[in-house]
């Protein structure tokens, strides 16, 4: 069945409702407007003012009371409108959420689930074109997800409220409207691994979020080209699977790592790393990256798409690696 | 705004709850003295705030309090978790940084914290955790649990933005939560007239649509007196509630203080207002306790916070194998 | 001031000629920059420059015999390398070039490793990845290459210039050096056996000749009796690699012998494409001259003609040599019975300097054993 990327996220708040008394969603204009790109339409009708609540912008206050009503045996899920507002937040996922736990010497759970929607390509400038999954992912006791399928967008919701620690899940704007296949039966995945979304033998294709459709179009030209590309989608930004990265390298030789948020001190530079750490012998080539170029990111269409890794550039890319050019 | 400004002083007719009150002050000031010392033997490292001086506002809040009621406090929350049934020894074994410390000695000074006993930090960042009391408050309606969550916090964190927003949330979602201002005049060492606009605090309530109090910190039924009231309220109504203990500390902010912000003769002037020895003389004079029931209290305390020295002493160390233990769950 | 001398490389190299100059003043030159071709008893040699700088003067001409250690060429390193006035900035900058980026073979881990593993050189591998990076391709590439038998090349000149130099080696070891002879003779059924059945498993390209397994079992001999695989300068001195070097007799007459190096390492296959390697370019007169100074021991082989015993002349430093006779099918007696077997002659020439007839009788009593044991091989 052909659903949206929407539709996707939509479904798995709605079965969280209804799965769980404790789940409640809040955010701003997530009840009456429906939420600021429509995911949440329709759910206050739904399941009335007590779960679907309008929040005031306050960024800080209402992520704060999401970690406070997790503690206070809540299961909320906090949308924080775009990842751009998100930093008004940071105290509170940084010296809060991932904090407590530790400090109280595991006495104190933090059940909490906060969404955020972010990513680029729609021409909103510097301030609204965001890719901050890299400022999350370098806390400890965060949970950090990327849905950059479908899949996921439907799926990591429900387990990431099972989880008894902090989880933030990134979702893309720019995918909203994009539909893809979805077994009606579709529900959980799970949230520790990373996932192999196409099975190649000449180069692995590291990548996560809205690089994971870009990095599986490449990958199909490139088979035309006789370049049998690997797909990995990273998926868990933290903790990070090492596994699922280091076999695809044993298996390929080869690292191309796609990334939008900029190139320096970014998911693209760790991954790098733990392949230089763990398997340096198994390289027959430098690990390559594509990152968002150091800009704030400009307005015009042209200049967003030079700012980002696009899909010509990575089957460039691989191509000059494999040098079948 | 409730008025209490012109309230008559407080009195008591029970001995047992003047005892209790009293010696639950002078066990905070000794912990706390005892803790100036054992950090300067560097027993106990890292930032040490220390609440002498303002005994009074955690023993006279925590009164109208239950067991079942959450709290949330500063990094100068020794006389908190003490008044909250926390033992001196855990607490100083968690400035020692011992696995018997009420936080395995993770936290330290700043991080007390007891979930058994609903005591929720321990928070250092200044106004960090008023949006989690807020949450815990609506987490409470939203399970219709008869449960408040009591909030402490600073002058300081007054200023912060948090402060605001927490405050319009607790109002806009009328959920059960005691704000309580302890304002000692300071943030850090900044005086209030230096960060407030407008220095009458409890006026900030009004903007919020939050019922609002002060009462003088420095008087232990006072403060009790008051949050009997403003908790009555919360129970009663299930909306917010924001009580200022005016108040002062008599020591640094911190260790490593100077205190070049203020003068020695505004310290010994606020000394003068002393609540520990303002209760023993009322109860002495209200014939409700004796010199000799002083002797006796002082002795117990005494006793009891070398008990806590000798148990944080023979406390032991988590094993470095577990340092990465608690970042996660699994 | 650099200043490059006529390199030594060898013993027995007194002199070299100087064909070729492949730089002129005013040039840049790096580390391992092939700068001079030098004609010497052993054939015409590359020869590399070991600084970084700029060619300052071409001291030695072309066809100029010179001896070693004479100056050739003056070299002014990088950092006072004297900028002419019309020389555009530019140009200057582009002289310094981190010798890190230029010293080392581009080639990636994986490459290396595997390279590593197949006793491949990388030096000698062009590569094709990313910014001509050698990559594991192109590294099984030319192990598989090595095993492909090179079409010979017609000898160059230099023939007369290799008499001499064997004339000059072996008249010094005859001068200098009391040889022992011993003998023995080594029934090759076995190993003959085992090398046919093993080269049913290898292509055409890939089959073993039974001068590897003698070869390898030389190299296994002589870790079990050091003492045979050193020089002698002024007493014994062991070597702690065990390089073979392995005579190869020219159509044009005069031998050469480049070394295998690391013998006792190499794996049958590996060490079949080092000789499969060598021989042609020995013949074709390319080697580099790392290979015909490296030696440890010598072996000489006379199998593809019919000569049965070798009694061969040591080449100075080293205090041995391992001749090897044809195999020639022989009456043999054993356990009482007599048989035709494939029999090997084998000897040992030694410098009785260094080592007695004992040690090297422990010699050949391991050679023969490990020979015994192709699978060990």
């Amino acid at each position: 069945m052909k659903i949206t990327y929407r539709e996707a996220l939509k479904q798995a708040i709605r079965e969280a409702l209804q799965n769980d008394e404790r789940v409640f969603l809040m955010g701003e204009d997530v009840g009456r407007y429906g939420g600021a790109f429509a995911v949440s339409k329709g759910l206050l009708q739904e399941f009335g003012p007590g779960r679907i609540m309008d929040v005031p912008l306050s960024e800080s206050g209402f992520v704060g009371a999401g970690i406070g009503a997790a503690l206070g045996g809540m299961r909320p899920v906090v949308e924080v409108m775009t990842v751009n507002f998100s930093l008004l937040a940071m105290d509170q996922l940084v010296n809060n959420a991932a904090t407590l736990l530790h400090m109280s010497g595991g006495q104190l759970n933090v059940p909490v689930v906060i969404r955020m929607s972010c990513g680029t390509g729609r021409q909103l400038a510097a301030q609204h074109s965001h890719s901050w999954e890299p400022l999350y992912a370098h806390i400890p006791g965060l949970i950090v997800l990327s849905a950059g399928t479908h899949e996921d967008a439907r799926g990591m919701l429900h387990t990431a409220l099972q989880c008894p620690d902090p989880v933030i899940i990134f979702e893309y704007t720019a995918m909203l409207n994009l539909e893809a296949d979805l077994p009606a039966d579709a529900g959980a995945v799970n949230i520790d691994r990373a996932c192999v979304r196409k099975e190649g033998k000449d180069i692995s294709i590291i990548t996560y979020g809205a690089g994971v459709y870009k990095a599986l179009d490449a990958a199909k030209e490139l088979t035309a080209a006789g370049i049998d590309a690997e797909v990995i989608d990273l998926r868990v930004l933290r903790p990070l699977d090492n596994i699922s990265i280091l076999d695809s390298v044993r298996k390929t030789h080869r690292v191309l790592v796609v990334e939008e948020a900029w190139g320096s001190v970014n998911i693209a530079a760790e991954v790098s790393a733990r392949i230089m750490e763990n398997v340096f012998y198994e390289l027959d080539a430098g690990v390559q990256r594509l990152c968002g170029i150091e800009v704030p990111m400009p307005y015009p269409k042209h200049l967003e798409d030079a700012s980002l890794p696009q899909i010509e550039d990575i089957i460039k890319k691989v191509k000059k690696m494999l040098q079948h050019d | 705004m409730e008025e209490t400004s012109g309230m008559q002083t407080t009195t008591i007719t029970d001995r047992e709850h003047g005892m209790d009150l009293l010696y639950q002050m002078m066990r905070i000031r000794r912990f706390e003295e005892k803790s100036a010392e054992l950090y300067t033997k560097a027993k106990i490292r890292g930032f040490l705030h220390l609440y002498v001086g303002e005994e009074a506002v955690a023993v006279g809040v925590t009164q109208a309090l239950r067991t079942m009621d959450n709290v949330l406090s500063t990094y100068r929350e020794h006389g908190h978790a003490l008044s909250r049934g926390i033992t001196a020894g855990v607490i100083l074994a968690e400035m020692f940084g011992k696995l018997q410390g009420c936080s395995r000695g993770r936290g330290g000074s700043m991080h007390l914290f007891d979930a058994g006993k609903r005591f929720y930090g321990g928070n250092a960042i200044v106004a960090g955790h008023l949006p989690m009391a807020v949450g815990m408050a609506l987490a409470s309606k939203k399970q219709k649990m008869d449960n408040i969550t009591c909030c402490f916090f600073g002058d300081g964190a007054a200023a912060e933005g948090e402060f605001h927003e927490s405050m319009n949330l607790a109002a806009l979602w009328e959920v059960p939560l005691l704000m309580v201002c302890e304002n000692n005049l300071y943030a850090m060492g900044t005086a209030i007239r230096y960060t407030h606009a407008m220095q009458d605090l409890e006026k900030k309530g009004a903007g919020y649509g939050i019922e609002s109090m002060k009462v003088n910190g420095m008087d232990v039924l006072a403060v009790e007196q008051a949050a009997r009231l403003a908790t009555a309220k919360i129970r009663t109504t299930g909306k917010p509630f924001f009580l200022v203990c005016n108040t002062y500390r008599f020591r640094a902010h911190s260790m490593f203080d100077a205190e070049l912000y203020r003068d020695k003769s505004e310290v010994e002037a606020w000394k003068k207002k002393d609540p520990i020895p303002a209760l023993m003389q009322q109860l002495l004079e209200w014939q409700l306790v004796t010199a000799a029931d002083i002797k006796q209290l002082e002795l117990k305390v005494e006793t009891e916070i070398q008990q806590a020295v000798d148990f944080a002493e023979s406390g032991t160390l988590e094993p470095v194998e577990e340092l990465t233990k608690f970042v996660y769950s699994k | 001031m650099i200043e490059f001398c006529m390199p030594s490389l060898g013993a027995d190299m007194e002199a070299g000629t100087l064909r070729e100059w492949l730089v002129k003043p005013g040039d840049t030159v790096k580390r391992g920059d092939i700068i001079a071709v030098v004609e010497t008893q052993k054939g015409l040699i590359d020869i590399e420059v070991f600084d970084e700088g700029t060619i300052d003067q071409l001291v030695v001409k072309e066809e100029e015999k010179v001896p070693v250690g004479t100056l050739m060429a003056l070299i002014a390193s990088t950092k006072e390398a004297v900028v002419k006035p019309e020389q555009p900035e530019v140009k200057t900058a582009e002289k310094i070039i981190p010798v890190s980026l230029t010293t080392t073979v581009k080639a990636s881990p994986l490459a290396r490793r595997v390279a590593a593993e197949k006793g491949v050189d990388l030096a000698d591998i062009k590569g094709t990845g990313e910014g001509g990076a050698i990559t594991k391709e192109d590294v099984e590439k030319a192990a598989a290459a090595q095993k492909e038998p090179v079409k010979e090349e017609q000898p160059t000149m230099a023939a007369e210039g290799i008499r001499m130099a064997v004339a000059a080696a072996m008249s010094k070891s005859n001068r200098e050096i009391p040889h022992y002879y011993l003998e023995t003779k080594v029934d090759m059924t076995l190993p003959l056996a085992w090398l046919s059945e093993a080269n049913k498993k290898r292509t055409v390209k890939q089959r073993l000749l039974p001068v590897v397994l003698l070869v390898k079992a030389v190299a296994k001999a002589l870790a079990d009796v050091p003492d045979l695989n050193a020089y002698w300068d002024n007493g014994l001195q062991r070597k702690d690699v065990i390089n073979i070097g392995f005579a190869i007799s020219l159509r044009t007459g005069g031998v050469m012998i480049p070394a295998i190096h690391l013998a006792d390492k190499k794996t049958l296959d590996e060490l079949m494409a080092s000789l499969n390697d060598m021989i042609p370019r020995a013949r074709a007169m390319k080697l580099r001259s790392s290979e015909l100074s490296d030696s440890t021991i010598t072996i000489t082989s006379l199998g593809e003609g019919n000569v049965e015993t070798v009694y061969g002349v040591i080449y100075p430093p080293q205090v041995a040599l391992v001749g090897f006779g044809s195999i020639i099918e022989q009456p043999w007696a054993e356990q009482g019975m007599l048989g035709v077997r494939p029999i090997l002659t084998v000897t040992l020439a030694a410098d009785h300097r260094a080592t007695d007839g004992a040690t090297g009788s422990r010699f050949l009593v391991a050679f023969n054993e490990h020979l015994q044991k192709p699978d060990m091989l």
